[in-house]
């Protein structure tokens, strides 16, 4: 067995991936971080405060998690799912009783996007408590606001999707209050949300490609910056 | 030998030339390479400081210009573009104008449901008239109930009520319910206009078509 990880560690392949010797030195230990992708964002040095657990509780990392979840799922979920008014509500009670672990899948989407509203509100009530929006974080606090918009945003629009009596009534809801705003404007964004003046087609469409597309590569570029930003600060 | 020279005239010149070489004339004396550098003329990159015009734009701000201008034009347009894409032009929605039935299918002090489901109307007979009250609450746009017993339109969402002119008297909703246009089309039949609104709070209940008189 030695002898195999010796050998898979020498072999062409494997030294192509990892251009870095065995973490046997602290060069190498310093190099195994900076030449990977995933890790190199980590700061050259952390705080022993931030990394214990009950200064944090992972929340951040929760919501993450979470984002990825709801990442597979969705993506599994669309492979069932019609965005158009005759079809979507059928497709998503096939969904449940139809299709092999779509309830389950369709659940694990559902209840993850609740968590996910729920860890990332408490997510900024730790950084609030513990004063993490302070200078030189101030910005990342303003991307932080973003992405809480962004977790609501996308909560809201899936909303629709299921296109029952809930769905309908609280896009309705919803889109009303925006007309509330003033000199026309309200009319105009209830207008450009519904692509239309009733809840219908145009609506669930729209909302189908903000939910999928447009708000996930929107809060994704912003979590890339917000956890580079978070790595430079010292944070974990 | 003399043959050959008067065929090929080439050879025979050549042949002469090698005989026959002039001295290398002497090379002019400005070629001669000096230490001090020629005279160079000024590149066109920035206007002479003796220029007497006003912008003083040279060649390259000129065309830096016109690349910005090009770009930020571009994007704007392309902005505006995407925006006004945004907008449906065509919308696939229901019609807002139907006819109703003739007046005398309705009876006086009735409030009609018979179009609420399809048209988001109700149409109600009074002693002197019709006129059509819109079933979305002006609340936050749920559909109201109409309920006989307690004589008042009342929105299961968050408990607004109306009475049967469609004036709010409790819940949340900031204003009455809206009338719509209603008249009598050339058959004689009702015609109902969604799209045609009368606010109450904007004094256009007594305008004409917000009421059918009709006594029969």
């Amino acid at each position: 067995m030695r002898t195999f990880f010796e050998q898979l560690f020498r072999s062409q392949v494997w030294r192509s991936v990892f251009r870095h010797g065995l973490p046997e030195s602290n060069r190498t230990r310093a190099e195994a971080i900076f030449f990977n992708f995933f890790l190199h964002v980590h700061p050259t040095k952390v705080r022993k405060r931030s990394v214990r657990f009950n200064y944090t509780w992972g929340l951040g990392g929760l919501s993450f998690g979470l984002f990825i979840i709801l990442t597979v799922t969705g993506a599994l979920l669309m492979l069932y799912y019609r965005p158009s008014a005759p079809q979507a509500y059928w497709d998503m009670k096939d969904l449940q009783f139809v299709v092999s672990s779509g309830q389950f899948l369709r659940n694990m989407h559902r209840w993850a996007a609740h968590a996910m509203v729920a860890v990332v509100f408490l997510h900024m009530l730790r950084v609030f408590y513990t004063g993490s929006y302070r200078p030189p974080k101030e910005f990342n606090w303003v991307i932080g606001v973003v992405l809480l918009v962004a977790t609501i945003l996308l909560s809201y629009t899936g909303y629709l999707l299921p296109w029952d009596q809930l769905a309908f009534w609280g896009i309705s809801v919803g889109t009303n209050m925006a007309r509330a705003m003033p000199f026309g404007i309200g009319e105009k964004i209830s207008f450009l949300l519904l692509g239309g003046n009733i809840v219908g087609e145009n609506a669930l469409v729209r909302f189908y490609v903000l939910h999928c597309f447009i708000l996930p590569v929107a809060a994704m570029v912003l979590m890339g910056i917000h956890f580079w930003r978070v790595r430079k600060d010292g944070g974990v | 030998m003399a043959e050959q020279t008067t065929n090929d005239p080439l050879k025979s010149e050549t042949a002469v030339a090698t005989s026959e070489k002039p001295p290398i004339p002497p090379k002019p004396a400005a070629a001669q390479i000096s230490a001090t550098p020629l005279p160079r003329k000024p590149k066109q990159d920035r206007a002479p400081d003796d220029d007497p015009g006003i912008w003083r734009m040279s060649r390259r701000s000129i065309l830096s210009l016109a690349g910005w201008l090009a770009f930020f034009g571009f994007i704007a347009t392309s902005t505006i573009g995407a925006l006004r894409f945004m907008f449906p032009r065509v919308l696939f929605e229901p019609p807002t104008k139907f006819k109703a039935g003739f007046p005398q299918d309705y009876v006086v002090g009735e409030v009609s449901e018979k179009y609420k489901d399809e048209k988001r109307v109700w149409i109600v007979r009074e002693k002197d008239g019709f006129y059509a009250v819109i079933a979305i609450c002006t609340h936050l746009g749920c559909t109201p109930r109409w309920l006989p017993s307690d004589n008042k339109f009342k929105c299961p969402c968050h408990g607004s009520g109306f009475y049967k002119s469609a004036i709010n008297f409790e819940g949340p909703a900031p204003r009455p319910l809206e009338r719509a246009y209603i008249g009598l089309a050339d058959d004689g039949e009702i015609e109902i206009d969604r799209s045609i609104k009368f606010l109450y709070e904007k004094g256009e209940w007594g305008k004409p078509g917000s009421f059918l008189e009709y006594k029969g």
